[in-house]
């Protein structure tokens, strides 16, 4: 089998010659949502007569939700809520990529629309002014799903000298990470930076800081735009926690986290609390870190390769072997943030981090 | 990897020449439905000035002993502009041109379908008719298996495929992305793309446009597509069912209403459509492939979200009916109907008539009737 999809071999100037034909005033706005797995994303595009100005300008859509198992055939339109826009960084401007939430038929929430109670929660706590920034952990395939490059039927030299260098014999993939950051930063979305991972092919991205509701919003508009990316090379993108068995790194999407109380003088003494709190829940975090209830994670968080063990809460300053890590800086200034290390990569930020908030800043609260 | 020959030819070179300026000449390429009654055959002129509207540009002439639309001994036929769009390949102030198709004594050909559904979109004005179709199409390679598909062999099942996004679960967006721009520029009215439950499978729609203009819209969209395709050096099929077994077939769902059902209490006038649909099922299914139902046969089976060839149903938001009522139809008691039956390769002139005569002119039995 190939490396690459054929898709990725079709002539691009060609290409480039249509894409560039002018439109007229329209507008073409690519709807993007989260499917019946809770990990997958689908998309399809309308015209509109006119560029929208705002999410207010664009309408309501439907979709087949039976094609998506979402719904039955017998009673398959779901509806679709626009609720953040960008710029579209493929087809460019005045194009735009929409994130929607899903609705089912009677207008209650899809059962992946995690969207719609996170919300009420950041509602519910917006004088506290949570930030967070959350670190995408991803590694790239080969069609045949082998990690890209890696030698088929083998293993490339074993982990060291992968983390952020430079060299073909060290780095694999930079062209995918360029164009999706570049591709991020057109589109809006708060990419904060990019880095090579320990894994040889493994990659991350972060997104933030960003104010409650939207950390999730960017990134799952950042996953299509990595996904769509790949998709042009001809190549996939996997958030898999652990994409390779034996002695390599798996992949997470730590998640920073700060109030304002926290990132002012003194604010160590809040972040302490907040970790006092999450210490008492963590099985009740780690069910929600990943889309199936923590067996993902399981094949993750073994305490090697700069996890902790998902049996046991655990924290320190600067130590990545810990569920949360207070970063050194953090330590000795006595105040700023921490990092929850548990989230898988094929996490729901929407999930992470309303169960964040809801146990740091909600007391009183039980259950999800 | 089977894409054409020609699709390995430079792009660079051929885009210097294309950019050589035409002084005030205008090269027209004529397009026409052939003797299949599916195939679209095209031809260009030069004109020397650029047509400001249909009446500017001349009627023309083919041999119809190439298409299989007469013989060789009286062979000529007439082309007749009926639509024109901007050329999104050799662009402004170049033309696409629509033409109906007659014969040697200026009668309609068997396959221009165009002059009777015009007649009777004429008929039912005032009611103002909105259509907007469907089309879904596989993408093939030129060894006719579908693209990206591996060769000899099936992709994964369907499941993930459907408005999906990766590598490996869209394959050819580069075909639909061009496809799509080319049809804005046209001045065709696309209003949507989506990747379909079949790998190598996608849907575009084109609507909500008005009488006759629906067929003339769908007809130059399909020809955009089969020239976009071929650049690439890959092929669009509208077969309904192009591969068998557990892998969805390509339909034509038409979407339909009136000013009656679009206003206050328009649920209505659906329903009563709906029945008289109801009573004429296989008046419309003969009319809805090019085959008088045998292609739509090896689609219609009841599964794969279609409704069963040999009955009609209906139902709110239920995909697996013959005429499907959207749910926000139901909820606001106002709006449209879609027709699930017309088949990918449907000649869209025969279905817009066919709902004409049905639901607006309350016709009835196996005949059109004659006016």
């Amino acid at each position: 089998m190939e490396s690459v999809s054929a898709c990725s071999k079709l002539n691009k100037t060609l290409r480039q010659h249509y894409l560039n034909l002018p439109q007229g005033g329209k507008c073409q706005v690519t709807y993007i949502w989260i499917d019946g797995s809770g990990e997958g994303l689908r998309n399809k595009t309308r015209t509109l007569d006119e560029e929208p100005k705002s999410i207010a300008d664009i309408p309501e859509w439907n979709f087949d939700g039976s094609s998506t198992d979402q719904s039955k055939g017998s009673n398959s339109d779901m509806y679709l809520v626009p609720v953040q826009m960008f710029r579209d960084p493929f087809i460019l401007d005045p194009n735009k990529l929409v994130l929607c939430e899903v609705l089912k038929y009677n207008r209650e929430p899809a059962e992946t629309n995690r969207r719609i109670s996170c919300n009420k929660v950041m509602e519910a706590t917006k004088e506290h002014c949570v930030w967070f920034g959350m670190e995408q952990e991803y590694c790239l395939l080969s069609m045949d799903r082998y990690p890209y490059r890696w030698p088929k039927g083998g293993f490339p030299r074993p982990q060291g000298p992968y983390y952020c260098a430079v060299g073909a014999d060290c780095v694999y993939g930079r062209d995918i990470v360029e164009c999706h950051y570049k591709a991020c930063l057109y589109a809006g979305i708060k990419i904060c930076g990019t880095n090579a991972e320990v894994m040889p092919g493994q990659w991350e991205f972060q997104v933030g800081p960003c104010e409650g509701i939207d950390v999730a919003d960017h990134l799952w508009v950042a996953r299509f735009i990595l996904h769509r990316v790949c998709e042009d090379f001809g190549l996939l993108a996997t958030m898999d926690p652990k994409p390779m068995e034996g002695n390599w790194n798996g992949s997470g999407c730590h998640t920073n986290v700060s109030t304002k109380q926290m990132r002012e003088e003194g604010g160590l003494k809040y972040i302490e609390q907040a970790i006092k709190k999450l210490s008492q829940r963590h099985q009740e975090h780690i069910s929600v870190y990943d889309p199936h209830g923590g067996e993902d994670n399981k094949r993750r968080l073994t305490g090697h390769h700069e996890t902790a063990n998902i049996e046991v809460f655990s924290h320190g300053v600067a130590n990545r072997g810990a569920s949360i890590r207070i970063p050194r800086q953090v330590g000795q200034d006595g105040r700023g943030y921490f990092e929850d290390r548990r989230p898988a990569a094929n996490c729901d930020p929407y999930s992470v981090a309303e169960a964040i908030v809801r146990t740091c800043l909600l007391e009183g609260e039980d259950g999800e | 990897m089977a894409t054409s020959a020609s699709a390995c030819l430079s792009k660079v070179v051929k885009q210097r020449y294309m950019e050589l300026p035409q002084g005030d000449k205008v090269q027209a390429m004529y397009i026409w439905i052939d003797g299949t009654g599916e195939g679209l055959r095209c031809k260009t002129r030069t004109l020397d000035s650029e047509p400001k509207s249909i009446e500017d540009l001349p009627e023309w002439n083919f041999d119809g002993s190439s298409t299989s639309q007469s013989e060789g001994s009286n062979s000529d036929m007439y082309l007749i502009p009926a639509a024109m769009f901007r050329d999104p390949f050799r662009r402004d102030p170049n033309k696409l041109v629509l033409c109906e198709v007659m014969k040697y004594n200026h009668k309609p050909t068997e396959t221009n379908l165009r002059l009777a559904c015009n007649k009777v979109m004429d008929m039912v004005k005032d009611q103002h008719p909105w259509f907007g179709m469907e089309q879904e199409y596989t993408i093939l390679g030129t060894d006719g298996h579908p693209f990206g598909w591996p060769s000899n062999g099936f992709p994964g099942p369907q499941g993930p495929y459907y408005c999906g996004v990766g590598a490996d679960k869209a394959y050819g967006r580069d075909v639909v992305e061009a496809h799509y721009k080319a049809c804005l520029y046209a001045g065709v009215d696309i209003c949507g793309t989506n990747a379909e439950v079949m790998p190598a499978q996608w849907e575009f729609q084109v609507g909500p446009t008005e009488g006759i203009k629906m067929g003339d819209h769908l007809w130059v969209a399909r020809f955009i597509l089969h020239r976009v395709c071929e650049d690439f050096g890959v092929v669009a099929s509208f077969d309904p069912k192009p591969i068998q077994g557990n892998w969805n077939g390509a339909g034509c769902h038409t979407n339909f209403s009136t000013k009656e059902m679009r206003e206050e209490g328009g649920l209505k006038a659906i329903e009563e459509s709906i029945e008289r649909l109801g009573k004429r099922h296989h008046y419309h299914i003969r009319a809805y492939d090019p085959k008088g139902g045998l292609d739509n046969a090896r689609r219609l089976t009841g599964r794969h979200e279609t409704s069963s060839i040999h009955e009609f149903s209906a139902g709110v938001a239920n995909r697996g009916a013959s005429i499907r009522i959207p749910r926000s139809v139901g909820q606001e008691k106002k709006g449209y109907f879609e027709d699930r039956r017309p088949s990918a390769n449907c000649d869209p002139y025969a279905v817009t008539e066919a709902l004409i005569r049905t639901c607006l002119l309350a016709e009835e039995g196996e005949e059109p009737t004659e006016y």
